[in-house]
């Protein structure tokens, strides 16, 4: 999450894990008990997470659809406007518009198109880039699951998320005002 | 920088793989009973190491090649392609051999990253960024041959459709050239930012364990702040899985476009509607030859025999046998067509090829393509590493002259018997051919160096597979 979201007063509670089982179960205890989770930080993609947080299906699938339409007309625009209109040229006889020959190169633009701007969208949704200065939870790249609720303004929140935490076999649970 | 929000302490608790109840169904796919920390210490520690004997031997040996193949080609370049062997009748021939032969070594990394992706297919994760590297190597090596076969390789921009001062006159897009060269561009691309996207969350990792303060800065520039929020892993998933998705029917088209290069042609010989599914299968075989070739020595000499394991091996010889098979029954039916069009250029074809001059180069092709390979339906030898490592190299060799023979014996002679020739290569061609080798083992050299070899995410996914 962006730094320019947080807010002063809202605090964050992180549960530590070591165990995949044990942080899947922790989210979905947490999110039945109505805890806000923030985020939950992994050293792999976690199977079953995504129901666990409950996020909704990611829309870049789409985005990678209509990016690939954009590559198909871009080529075919490209080649019948440069075939048949710009300058038609007589190549061996085969009519200006020789459409079946012009699938190979639109073909290849629909996938290069769609695969870049897949890979763009998601590092800009992602806000991943070069000179990126977020922070890291220590070992969460190495063998650390980290399960972070944002608390509301309810008092008790904190006390329930550090017992589920505990439950499920946190190894530690801190809180604090700006985690990652 | 990595700022530790807080120190953790070590606490004591049973990692869940430790456990080595087995299943009795499936067999685990790393071995060992790894924790997730071992994973990543075995993998990352191969980056703090300073490079032993054997990688410099190999490093400078094919460091070495590389530069003789650079002479060779600053010679050609300066000189013309005079230098080679070419003549009127046969005007391709060892640099398009080349280029379909690196191109071809190609489609295993893709096929590996992504259709066994599509097929969740979880033994891919030990070997699919060593494959992918290669892939990307093996598409630079491709890429310099036709290059340089332009003669003046300078103005190879000319391919590009960008308006020009000569009216703009455009890029004739009815050549399977030019398919070759948008099909190759968006290859490259594609696979380079695939495997990019694969790499970053081990960038992160080694960024967040590596000792030498230099690597620690590039690689934290290169993992683009990535923190392991499952957020981000969740869209990470479904792009890589979009990539694939996208790199498949990729895969299947590039080799195809480069078998019209011939197919489109009228010479007999290349006039074949089969060139398509035979080249891809051609180059998938290939392709998993020179993964066995590359990984078996990687694997010994770095230690990764938990994770590179004798199954990875008898799945990738299995892969093997089924495309060197239809590789096989590809030849067989180009035999009997050619036969049964009762065109007599076609018929003369086929004989001259099996028993005219070039009857070396189109039997050393049968017996390594079509024959050695069937060896890999005895279990004993798809578990004996030194015979995959001999016969993974014969294939190469016989995929090699496949080439030779399609481009060569079908050019040599033709229509007018009055203008038949021989081709030979000089000296130059066989140094530039050499020099690719070399360029192509440097840079997985370095590779080895450089990144993780392993996926180290994708392998902590399935360590708990077929365990508890």
């Amino acid at each position: 999450m962006p730094a320019t979201d947080r807010q002063p007063n809202v605090r964050y509670m992180a549960g530590f894990f070591k165990r995949e089982r044990d942080v899947l179960a922790a989210v979905r205890e947490a999110r039945r008990a109505g805890l806000q989770i923030h985020d939950v930080y992994t050293p792999f993609a976690v199977h079953g997470m995504d129901r666990a947080m409950g996020l909704r299906r990611s829309r870049l699938t789409w985005i990678a659809f209509v990016a690939g339409v954009m590559g198909l007309a871009a080529g075919l625009a490209l080649q019948i406007w440069t075939s048949v209109y710009d300058w038609p040229l007589n190549v061996g006889g085969a009519p200006f518009n020789s459409f079946p020959l012009f699938i190979p190169v639109t073909f290849e633009l629909t996938v290069l198109f769609s695969g870049l701007i897949a890979i763009g969208m998601l590092l800009i949704r992602n806000r991943l880039w070069l000179f990126s200065k977020r922070r890291v939870f220590d070992r969460v790249t190495d063998d650390l699951f980290v399960c972070v609720i944002k608390q509301s303004d309810a008092a008790s929140d904190a006390e329930e998320a550090a017992k589920v935490f505990t439950r499920h076999g946190a190894i530690r649970v801190t809180e604090g005002d700006q985690f990652v | 920088m990595s700022v530790a929000v807080e120190h953790i302490p070590e606490v004591e608790v049973k990692p869940e793989v430790e456990r080595p109840v087995l299943s009795p169904l499936r067999e685990p796919l790393i071995e060992g009973h790894k924790t997730y920390s071992e994973a990543t210490a075995d993998i990352c520690q191969l980056l703090d190491q300073k490079p032993g004997r054997g990688w410099w031997l190999a490093f400078s040996a094919s460091f070495s090649v590389l530069v003789a193949g650079l002479i060779a080609i600053g010679y050609t370049v300066v000189t013309g392609i005079g230098t080679w062997g070419l003549n009127k009748t046969v005007g391709w021939a060892f640099a398009i051999t080349n280029f379909v032969f690196w191109i071809g070594i190609g489609h295993a990394g893709t096929f590996i990253s992504a259709i066994l992706h599509l097929f969740n297919q979880k033994w891919r994760t030990s070997i699919n960024r060593s494959a992918e590297a290669m892939t990307i190597f093996a598409v630079i090596c491709a890429g310099l041959f036709p290059i340089i076969h332009l003669g003046r390789p300078w103005l190879f921009y000319w391919i590009l459709p960008y308006p020009n001062a000569r009216g703009s006159l455009w890029v004739n897009f009815r050549s399977p050239l030019l398919w070759d060269f948008f099909a190759i561009a968006t290859y490259f691309t594609i696979s380079l930012v695939f495997w990019y996207l694969g790499l970053i969350p081990d960038l992160a990792t080694a960024r967040d364990r590596i000792r030498s303060r230099v690597r620690r800065a590039v690689y934290h520039v290169l993992s683009l702040g990535w923190n392991g929020s499952h957020r981000t892993w969740s869209r990470y998933e479904v792009v890589y899985m979009v990539l694939a998705a996208l790199a498949t029917p990729l895969v299947l088209s590039v080799h195809s476009i480069v078998s019209f290069d011939f197919a489109v042609s009228i010479v007999p010989g290349w006039h074949t509607t089969i060139f398509p599914p035979y080249f891809v299968a051609g180059a998938i075989f290939s392709g998993f030859a020179m993964v066995m070739t590359l990984l078996i020595p990687t694997r010994k000499f770095m230690h990764l025999e938990s994770y590179i394991t004798l199954r990875h091996f008898d799945n990738m010889c299995k892969v093997t046998l089924l495309t060197g098979s239809i590789v096989a029954l590809s030849y067989l039916i180009e035999i009997y067509i050619g036969f049964y069009s009762g065109n007599r250029y076609e018929v003369f074809v086929i004989v001259n090829r099996a028993l005219g001059p070039y009857r070396w180069a189109f039997w050393t092709m049968i017996a390594c393509n079509a024959l050695i390979p069937q060896l890999f339906w005895f279990k004993r030898v798809r578990s004996s590493i030194p015979l995959i490592f001999i016969i993974s190299i014969l294939i190469n060799v016989g995929m090699w002259f496949e080439r030779f023979v399609i481009i060569v014996t079908s050019l040599h002679r033709d229509f007018m018997p009055s203008s038949w020739a021989m081709y030979m290569p000089t000296m130059t061609e066989v140094f530039i051919l050499a020099g690719s080798f070399g360029l192509f083992f440097t840079l997985y050299l370095l590779f080895l160096r450089v990144f993780p070899v392993i996926s180290i995410n994708e392998v902590k996914g399935v360590l708990h597979y077929a365990r508890d």
